[in-house]
Formats: structure tokens, C-alpha cells, sequence
């Protein structure tokens, strides 16, 4: 038997489970596949509706980490079998080698001397990385991962010479004992290659919401600066298209909750950037719910922004690395055609778990969310329950810690 | 009161440009018994078992770390620990006073070793300036309040039961349920999300009145609540007279009030009786009631905004509809609560409408056998998220019939309705002639309208700013909406956000969740959120104190009450342990065990000022929000950004925590400039403490006022907002100051 409770996850809705349970005096695990906490948000530029950064969130919740003894996480970690039943649960977890000291080293030099390099998963292929590499200044751990597969010749070497770092590291095994699971996979953006009509992301300066997300940040491939991706320019004629995989039954069938107020939230920084854009924004509905409306209202009366009610049918390359929309506009019953500098999709969220569930007693519905599980004493969390922004994401977090903390108390 | 003090160095983070031996040697040298152990260690984490050979062999009550950040590892060690920031702040972030890189291989550049002095001395002052925190532990009432009866309230007292507390539950009408009482069916609860599902009330009503731990009050509401987290006192009317309880935390779950039928006139209400609210409406269906076979739900509410924005551009003095004729201010000693109600709350509740709509759509239409020909007309489809499942089934039905459309008129015309629909989806206006038509509700949170808890604290009996957010008790904060501006009371449903019976349930388990939080960690004396386990807190030397109340009134959280001599009275569990208080303080007679105003003060004037400003620059003293601003720092210098060495950076709790003394200390010692660096405020606050740097800009002109006075430049005292991601403008902010400084030439008061 234990008491203790095993999170599944790392990002918002994971930490948030995580100390929420933790502060009230519980011994809880994090799991996280990458090699450090934070999750989606992290690659996020601004949250919606204040434009505070997430890194200030971030921060706290990391403090918290850092004082509390009783939250203990595995990064670069994933449970890769979970056997037992609500009270007794055993976990196996599958540790990847992070090949760095355990504390903390300043690796800037060595990492900018080396020359390897592969395409930056957190900027979504935006920017390369070298081997040895944090995606994010406010990384927690505050630790270097070693790539060892992405060290060119002379990177070997460099590396094997180095001071605290670990090529031979072995990925390893340990077993943890659990009460109960909470499960907080998160999301990933819908793949982009498989909207055939939208471009598949073959299109050039076609491109998503997440990797707009990544432009606009400071520690993004072009330090914040929004450009298009084939000519570093900043583009003047931008589209967005909504729903993109979203609300739709051959792709996601169901809304991604947060791509709208993405959307202006993303309008706002263009416009920031440089007031003299034009933006047009194509949708099925404007879907603002609650307070979220004041920003569609704002967004609504910038006169360099456009809304059209229509479904957008096809993407295409046009010259000058152009795009060129084809849409219908629902209202007035027309079929445009029309070319921009850039369009952004507004590429929806697919639970994590939809990539394939992995060995482990979880029900999942026909799209990837968990679905129950809670007699058995697994609680799901944030988006790998439903699409959700933040703050729901953080509540979600702390309901599942009450679950979490009803279901292990007083045993 | 730390008197031994070991101080280490982390050759692995900081060697290579700074002279570190020479570094210890001058610590030993300067300090003398106050620091009997100095170390170079190869790498400190690897060094942890040997400073803690050396706690207990020297003795020592404090351990001083230089190198890297606090921020970038926690050292738990039996002592009181400090950092010196001695790589991001120092060696990373250093370049010449001209503004050139550092050539390291003429040896450690003289500007930079002054500075790592510096910030070591200060270190070591700091630690000899602070005592461990010894926790006010207050007696932690295992009960729970929770305050309103619906569905949220419901859940919250079940849920707070089932973690082992008491629970009392307060409802002010005379049945539990609120307002689900007259909703005939729910929109789904759970996965997987598609249909309409039965909200089972009563079972959920007899799980709290049969449940042996909760006690419920009906009739009831709140009369006062006052003492703190932990040991709040709740007097509660009912029908039996007043009744006392003791609680250690609160969930508000008070919900909403329809928006007054006044502002959907303009859509005919209370004008055309075919036209009724849903609220209206689900009424009439539990009733069985409703006749009609031809209905409308009109959800575009255009109609009803647009009256109220010509009102408001003729009208003259208040506007008519703003409900804001009344002002927040207490008038003499009597609390006016100001009417937060307005057409934005329709507004607001646009997901719950759009749902809620489809659910009475499709329900009037099963109910009849899809006799009835139900029309939703719409302005945009709120269904989000997962919801999108239930809406394709709602409107897959063959009486309900959905288009976008501008609803520009509703009008009677001989026993039916008439909607004027324009621009709508089917290629043409039209006008719709119904048998009824459905409004959407506005919900108003019964916090715009009263002041549900009744606060007997000193700063009133409401939430504060409630009409930053329209009135909700929602925190304003994206990553921790629970935490409100009172400490130990949980808002959860409707009251916070428009939202529908799921999203309701999962509130009221995380409010819970946080009150159970704030009972414990008020019986072990520690702060809650954000600085949750702090167990440091205000003292107070009374003897000073001259009454003059700033602390009381500028706490943003409340905490301070006066006692019967008009003294200001600490109730910790209420305190987030910004410091505010101490920075509003004239006489400077609040203190915390390890943070304080001597503490500040004195590390101020550790750092040499050299007298010659031409030859050796001038001195600039940067006060940095610990939350944000500081660990901005710390990455500009991880980012390679560099500032003018001639500046000192002192972390604070808080901006609002800065006490005007530490500026006179300052420049009697002869700074030449101070830079406070602090967060965003105004309605997007950032501040941590909500109103910490917002206080601080007001405070500042004060400052200006006696800088005025001495006859010193005000503009020698700049106050900045800065964000957590601005680390690669920071380091031009601070140099643009220095230069500003350096045109302005020398503190007169330096040297004096």
C-alpha cells in the first residue's frame, strides 16, 4: 500500500496537481517525458487576456517545486507500465540519460563551441539546436540535456574532454509505489501534415498557431521579431485560418477551446509589431466564452483586422512565397480567392494519449481523452481530460488533487 | 541574529574571471569571528556533506553560498542559508564601466572585483541581519464554511466531507439546489460529452442533508466573518437568530442573480408576454407548461447592448443603466456597496446561454415529438471545447433549426411574435413569425449586487476591486484563479464565472481543495500562496507606533484590523507576507524575523561608494522584485546580457515593500541613483501581491516631495515595470539610468 500520489505529466495541469497536493502535505512523483517541467506553456509567448508572460506563472510554480521536499519528479522519465490496483499501484519508469552533472552547471560556452546541430523540437523545427541544449532560459531543472545522437565528430570530442558531462550514460529503470495516478499528458498540436487541403505544411509561409507562438517570443528563433519563415520579412497580409482540424470529423471532432482567443491574442501582436498590418480572420464561430468576450471585442474593433464567416477550403502556394486561401463566405455566399504574406492555421489540440495509448490501464474515448478511470483511482487532469486553457488547466490541476487526496487520506 | 557564519564559494560556477582566493581572503580579513570559516569549493553541490561537518564543528548558526542564483538550486542545510548572486548578477552580466567586454586574461577586471565584495559583505550583513522565522501557529478548525446552496455549494460540502471535515453549509432561500432547481435537464457532466444528462438533485440535495458531518442552514445568511484562516468566526443569521460558529476556511459558492428583465426590453421582455427568459422558460417546461410550437431563442443580444450605448451617450450624469449611481467609498462609517450590475454580464455569459439554449432547443422539441419547431438564432456559437459533441447532438434533431443572424426587431403582431433576422446563413433576411421567444439569461455574480460574506475586517466587509472584474470573485490571476484578495476564503462557480454544471463541480473540488490548504498551513504558522511554507511574519514594536494606520489600510490582503486602541492587530493566517505593511511604515516598526528594514538598510551601507565619481563612478542601487524583476536578471546575465558594473541589485520581497528610509540610507551613503524594478500594475496587474508595485508608484511621489526638499534631483529615484520575459531590454533600462546619473553628476550628499 502507499500514500503516495504518482503524476503523469510535467506541464501546467501536472505541477499543478502536483503541489497543490504536495502543500497539503502528501508525497507526490512527477513524470515528465522531456527533459524539464513546464509543458506546452512553456512555448507559449503570452497567455490570453492579461499578455503576461507564462514564465512568471512558471516561476512560482518551480519555487514551489524547489522548497517543497515532498514532490520529488523524474524528468526525461515516462511510465512505461503501471500494475496493481487504487491503493497499491506499482509504476515502472523508463529514465533517458540527460548525460549532465546532477547540479547545476553553465554549459553556455561549451554548448555555443559545438557545431552539431538538429532541428529545435520546441521551436517546432523554427531554429536548430546543438547537442548539448535548454530549450527555455527559465528551465527547470535548471539543468543542460546532452543529445548524444546529434554531436557531430568534433562535438565527441569537445564533449569527452568536458567537465560534468556523461556521454556512456544509460537510460535506467526505477519502480515507484502509488496510491493513486493522476494523469496529466497534456496535448500536442494537431498534426499539420495530415490537413492535406490547408497544405500539409508543404506550403511555404503557411504556418501554425504554435509556431506563431514561438516567433513572438523572446527567446524564439527570431527573439520575438513575428517574420515569414522563408525571407525573414516581416509580413504585412496575414490570414488566419480557424478550426483548422478542429470541429471537424475526419480530423479532431470536437473544438480545441483555445484557438480562437489565440487568435486575437496573436492579432494583438502583429499589430503590436507593426500597426499598419492587415488580418483577416476566417471562421466558423467566434467562440469567446465568458470574460473572453472583451477581447474579441477588442480584437473586433481594431480596423486593420477583418473577420469572415466562412470555412476555409483550400491553401496554396502563390508566387513570392505567397499564399493563396480559398474560402467561402458563409454569409454572403460568395468564394473568395485570396493571396497573403503569411497565413497562420489555427491548428487545434489533440490529447497526447491519441498518439497511441501506452501500456497502461487507462480508458480512453474515441479521441484520445481519458474517460474515467476514476473507481479505480486514476484522475485525469487539464487537456488530457478535454481541451482547456490555462486557468481551467489550473483548476482542473487542483480538483484532481482533491480526488488525488480523498482517495490516499486517512489509509 | 546569525554570529557565525560560514561562507563558500563555488569555484565551478564562478572561477575563471573573478580572483576567488583573493575574494575569501578579504571576507576572512573584513568579518573577522563574525565569519570563521571561508571556503573555496571545487563544485558546492558535491560540498553540502562538509559544510554540514563544519556547521556543527565550528558552530556556525549561518551559511553564506556565492555563486550561482538562489533561483538555480535550493541547498537544504540545518542552518539559515543565504545566496550571493555571484555569477548571473555579477560575473556573467559584468563588463567595463566603458562599456567594452572584459579582457579576463589581464586578470580579473578591478569594477568587478569591487562588486563581488560588495555583494559578498552584503550577504554576510544579510545574515547577520536575520533570525529563523518562528511560526504563529493558529488552532486550524477542522470545519469548513461553505456559503450558498447550488450546485457548487453542494459539491463543495460533499466533497470538503469527504476529506474529513465539518462542514456548515449557509443558503439564503429556503431549499439547497439554487439555481439548478429549475433547470429541467443539465448539459453533460462527463465523458462523453455528447447528451443531455439528468442533474439529480435531489440525490445530491439528501448526499449533504443526510451526511452526518454537514450541517445545513436554510434561510441563512452571512452576518459577519471575522478572525482568520484557521480560526475564522462565522456568525450566521438564520431563522433561530444568530448563530456563532468557528470555521478554518471558506468555499463561496453564492452563484448568480438573473440581470434585471430592464436591459432585455429592447428584445421585448416584460413588453410582449411571448417573450420570456430561459430561466423564465425552464420553469414553464418543468411545468409542463409551454404550448407553443413555434419558438425562437434569440442568443444575438445586439438588440439589448446597443439601448443601453445610445442611453449611456445621451444620458447625462449617471447612466441610467450602468447601475453605477452609487460609490464604493464607505460614506462616514456606513459601507455602501456599490451595484455592479450592467449589461456586460449578459455578455459574459455567453457559453452557459449558447448551451443552455441548445439543451431547451432540444428538449422542447423531444418533448413534443419534434412537433415544435424550435429556431436558435445566433450571433457566434459559444459551445467550446469538448461541448462541441453535445451541440452536434443537440441540434441534430428535426425540430431545431440553427442560423447566424443580426435579430434587428422583435415585435407582436396579433398573438404572435415577429424577429426581423438579417444577414443570415440561408442567402436572405427574413422575418421569423413565432408563438414565443426565449432570451438569453445574464447572470449577474451575487457579489456584484451584495456583500455576500460580510467581512468584519477593518478594510470593509467586501472584496476588494470587485469592479476590476465586473464584480466575480475571481482572482484576476491566469495561473492561480483561486486566490482571492482574502486570505482563507475560496470562491468556486457561478460567483467567479459564468459556467455550466460540470465546469461548476470541478470549481467547487479545487476551492475545497484550497481551503483545505489553508487550514493546514494556518495551524503550522506558514503563509499560503504565493509564498506558500514562508513561516516568517510581521512583528510589530508598538512602542513606536504612532497610529498613523498606513499598514492597516494599504495591506492588500486585508490582514491588519485594529485593536481596541486603535493599534494595528496582525492576524497571520490572513498575511501573504509581502511586506507592504513595512514599507507603508513611518516609524519603521515592522519587522520579519529574516526580512527587514535595519536588514535592507544595513546592506545598503555595506557597499562601497567610492567619493571620487569621476574617477570611480558613481553608485546606483537597484531594488528588485524578487518574483519577477530578479529572476529577469538572472537570465539576462545566462543570456550573455551585460549591465554598467556600477550598479548593486538588492532583491525584495515585493516593491510594496520598499520603505522610504532605504532611499535615505541610499543616498546618505552616497548612491547617485535608485532604480526600483518592479511588475506591471494597473488592470493586467502582474504584481504577485496585487497592489505591491502599484503602492510603490504612489509612494514614490512622497519620495519626489523630500528629494524635492533636500534640494537632491527627484529624478534620481526611478520606479520601472518590467515582465519576467523583458531580460534582454532590462540590462539598456539600467544603463539608460546610469548614463541619466552620470549627466547628472555626483549625489550632493555624497562624501558628506
Amino acid at each position: 500500500m502507499s500514500n503516495a500520489i504518482l503524476v503523469m505529466g510535467g506541464g501546467f495541469a501536472g505541477i499543478t496537481a502536483a503541489i497543490e497536493a504536495a502543500e497539503l502535505g502528501h508525497d507526490v512523483y512527477i513524470v515528465e517525458k522531456s527533459p524539464w517541467l513546464g509543458g506546452r506553456v512553456a512555448q507559449l509567448n503570452k497567455y490570453f487576456p492579461k499578455f503576461c508572460p507564462p514564465s512568471c506563472g512558471l516561476e512560482i510554480q518551480f519555487q514551489r517545486i524547489r522548497k517543497n521536499p515532498r514532490v520529488k519528479f523524474f524528468t526525461l522519465a515516462e511510465v512505461v507500465g503501471l500494475s496493481g490496483y487504487k491503493g497499491d499501484y506499482t509504476a515502472k519508469i523508463r529514465l533517458m540519460p540527460r548525460r549532465t552533472a546532477h547540479h547545476n552547471v553553465d554549459f553556455t560556452l561549451l554548448a555555443s563551441a559545438l557545431t552539431g546541430e538538429t532541428d529545435n523540437e520546441f521551436d517546432f523545427g523554427l531554429s536548430k539546436r546543438k547537442a548539448l541544449y535548454k530549450s527555455m532560459p527559465f528551465a527547470f531543472p535548471d539543468r543542460y540535456a546532452l543529445d548524444a545522437q546529434s554531436l557531430s565528430k568534433s562535438d565527441t570530442a569537445l564533449v569527452a574532454e568536458a567537465k560534468f558531462v556523461e556521454p556512456a550514460e544509460e537510460p535506467r529503470e526505477v519502480v515507484l509505489n502509488a496510491g493513486v495516478v493522476v494523469v496529466a499528458t497534456g496535448w500536442k498540436p494537431y498534426d499539420v501534415t495530415r490537413l492535406t487541403n490547408l497544405g500539409a505544411g508543404a506550403v511555404e509561409n503557411c504556418i501554425s498557431n504554435m509556431q506563431l507562438e514561438r516567433l513572438a517570443s523572446p527567446f524564439g528563433p527570431t527573439q520575438g521579431k513575428i517574420v515569414r519563415p522563408s525571407d525573414n520579412r516581416a509580413p504585412t497580409n496575414i490570414a488566419f485560418v480557424q478550426c483548422a482540424g478542429s470541429r471537424d470529423q475526419n480530423h479532431l471532432n470536437y473544438c480545441s477551446y483555445i484557438c480562437c482567443m489565440a487568435t486575437f491574442k496573436q492579432c494583438l501582436y502583429l499589430l503590436e509589431q507593426n500597426p499598419n498590418v492587415r488580418i483577416t480572420v476566417y471562421y466558423i464561430d467566434l467562440r469567446a466564452p465568458g470574460r473572453y468576450v472583451n477581447m474579441l471585442e477588442k480584437v473586433r474593433a481594431q480596423p486593420n483586422v477583418s473577420f469572415i464567416k466562412g470555412k476555409v477550403a483550400d491553401v496554396v502556394q502563390a508566387e513570392g512565397d505567397r499564399v493563396t486561401l480559398v474560402a467561402e463566405d458563409a454569409v454572403r455566399g460568395e468564394k473568395l480567392i485570396l493571396t497573403y504574406d503569411l497565413a497562420v492555421l489555427a491548428t487545434g489540440m489533440q490529447p497526447s494519449l491519441a498518439a497511441g495509448k501506452p501500456a497502461l490501464p487507462l480508458s480512453l474515448d474515441e479521441d484520445g481523452f481519458v474517460a474515467g478511470g476514476e473507481e479505480s483511482g486514476i484522475f485525469a487532469a487539464g487537456c488530457a481530460r478535454m481541451p482547456l486553457d490555462v486557468t481551467r488547466t489550473a483548476r482542473s490541476g487542483t480538483a484532481a488533487a482533491l480526488k488525488a487526496v480523498q482517495t490516499v487520506k486517512g489509509r | 541574529m546569525a554570529g557565525k557564519i560560514g561562507v563558500y564559494f563555488d569555484v565551478q560556477n564562478i572561477g575563471g574571471s573573478l580572483d576567488i582566493e583573493a575574494l575569501a581572503a578579504q571576507t576572512s580579513e573584513k568579518w573577522g569571528d563574525l565569519v570563521p570559516m571561508v571556503k573555496t569549493c571545487p563544485v558546492l553541490a558535491c560540498a553540502l556533506d562538509e559544510i554540514k561537518v563544519d556547521i556543527t564543528s565550528q558552530k556556525l548558526d549561518g551559511v553564506l553560498l556565492c555563486g550561482a542564483s538562489s533561483r538555480a538550486d535550493v541547498c537544504r542545510l540545518p542552518v539559515q542559508v543565504e545566496y550571493v548572486n555571484l555569477r548571473e548578477q555579477c560575473v556573467l552580466s559584468y563588463k567595463n564601466p566603458d562599456g567594452s567586454p572584459p579582457d579576463y586574461a589581464a586578470g580579473a577586471p578591478e569594477a568587478l572585483a569591487i562588486m563581488a565584495r560588495d555583494y559578498v559583505n552584503m550577504g554576510v550583513v544579510k545574515l547577520q541581519k536575520s533570525e529563523m522565522p518562528n511560526p504563529a501557529a493558529v488552532i486550524g478548525v477542522e470545519r469548513i464554511l461553505v456559503i450558498g446552496g447550488g450546485i457548487s455549494g453542494l459539491t463543495a460540502a460533499v466533497e470538503a466531507a469527504a476529506m474529513g471535515y465539518e462542514v456548515v453549509l449557509v443558503e439564503k432561500s429556503g431549499q439547497l439546489g439554487g439555481a439548478a432547481v429549475n433547470i429541467p435537464v443539465a448539459s453533460p457532466f462527463g465523458s462523453n460529452w455528447t447528451d443531455k444528462q439528468a442533474i439529480n438533485l435531489n440525490m445530491k440535495i439528501s448526499a449533504v442533508t443526510g451526511h452526518p458531518q454537514i450541517t445545513v442552514y436554510l434561510n441563512a445568511q452571512m452576518e459577519k466573518l471575522g478572525g482568520q484562516p484557521g480560526e475564522f468566526k462565522a456568525s450566521v443569521a438564520t431563522m433561530q437568530g444568530s448563530v456563532s460558529v468557528d470555521v478554518g476556511a471558506v468555499v463561496l459558492t453564492t452563484g448568480w442573480k438573473a440581470l434585471d428583465d430592464k436591459y432585455l426590453a429592447p428584445m421585448g421582455l416584460g413588453k410582449i408576454p411571448l417573450v420570456v427568459s430561459a430561466a423564465q422558460f425552464g420553469k414553464m417546461m418543468l411545468a409542463g407548461s409551454v404550448s407553443a410550437r413555434r419558438i425562437a431563442f434569440v442568443l444575438d443580444t445586439t438588440l439589448a447592448e446597443d439601448a443601453v450605448r445610445e442611453a449611456a451617450q445621451h444620458a447625462v450624469g449617471p447612466d441610467k443603466f450602468g447601475g453605477a449611481d452609487a460609490t464604493a467609498e464607505e460614506a462616514g462609517d456606513k459601507f455602501v456597496k456599490e451595484d455592479l450590475e450592467n449589461i456586460r454580464h449578459l455578455a459574459y455569459s455567453n457559453a452557459v446561454n449558447s448551451v443552455g439554449i441548445l439543451r431547451l432547443a432540444n428538449s422542447v422539441c423531444e418533448q413534443t415529438n419534434d412537433a415544435t419547431q424550435a429556431y436558435i438564432l445566433y450571433k457566434n456559437m459559444t459551445v467550446p471545447g469538448i461541448l462541441e459533441r453535445f451541440y452536434k447532438t443537440m441540434q441534430d434533431r428535426p425540430g431545431v433549426m440553427m442560423t447566424k443572424a443580426d435579430v434587428t426587431a422583435i415585435r407582436e403582431s396579433g398573438g404572435h411574435v415577429v424577429v426581423e433576422c438579417r444577414n443570415t446563413l440561408l442567402g436572405m433576411d427574413f422575418d421569423l413569425d413565432v408563438d414565443m421567444v426565449v432570451l438569453p439569461t445574464g447572470m449577474v455574480p451575487t457579489t456584484a449586487k451584495d456583500a455576500v460574506v460580510q467581512f468584519d475586517y477593518r478594510q470593509g466587509p467586501d472584496f476588494p476591486d470587485l469592479q476590476l472584474v465586473d464584480g466575480f470573485v475571481d482572482s484576476n490571476y491566469i495561473c492561480f484563479p483561486y486566490e482571492t484578495r482574502r486570505t482563507g476564503v475560496y470562491a468556486a462557480g457561478c460567483v467567479r464565472q459564468p459556467m455550466t454544471m460540470d465546469s461548476c463541480e470541478e470549481d467547487a473540488r479545487g476551492a475545497v481543495l484550497k481551503a483545505a490548504q489553508c487550514v493546514e498551513a494556518a495551524s503550522h504558522g506558514v503563509a499560503v500562496h504565493p509564498r506558500s511554507g514562508d513561516m516568517s511574519r510581521p512583528v510589530f514594536n508598538f512602542v513606536r507606533c504612532t497610529q498613523c494606520k498606513r499598514c492597516t489600510e494599504e495591506c492588500p490582503f486585508g490582514a491588519l484590523d485594529d485593536d481596541e486602541k486603535g493599534t494595528p492587530k496582525l492576524n497571520p493566517a490572513r498575511c501573504r507576507r509581502c511586506g507592504i505593511c513595512f514599507g507603508a511604515c513611518p516609524e519603521r516598526v515592522i519587522s520579519f524575523a529574516n526580512y527587514n528594514i535595519d536588514q535592507i538598510g544595513s546592506m545598503i551601507r555595506e557597499v562601497f561608494v567610492p567619493r571620487d565619481f569621476k574617477k570611480e563612478g558613481p553608485r546606483v542601487l537597484i531594488l528588485a522584485c524578487e518574483n519577477d524583476a530578479y529572476p529577469a536578471l538572472d537570465m539576462a546575465g545566462m543570456r550573455g546580457n551585460t549591465w554598467n558594473p556600477y550598479a548593486r541589485i538588492i532583491p525584495v520581497r515585493c516593491l510594496g515593500s520598499v520603505n522610504a528610509i532605504w532611499v535615505s540610507d541610499a543616498m546618505s551613503k552616497g548612491f547617485d541613483g535608485i532604480m526600483l524594478l518592479g511588475c506591471k500594475y494597473g488592470a493586467d496587474y502582474q504584481c504577485h501581491f496585487v497592489k505591491g508595485s502599484e503602492i510603490c508608484a504612489r509612494r514614490k511621489e512622497n519620495i519626489v516631495e523630500t528629494l524635492n526638499r533636500l534640494g537632491v534631483q527627484p529624478e534620481r529615484v526611478e520606479q520601472l515595470e518590467v515582465a519576467i520575459d523583458e531580460y534582454d531590454n532590462i540590462p539598456d533600462l539600467i544603463d539608460g539610468f546610469v548614463n541619466r546619473i552620470i549627466e547628472m553628476g555626483p549625489n550632493p550628499f555624497k562624501g558628506m
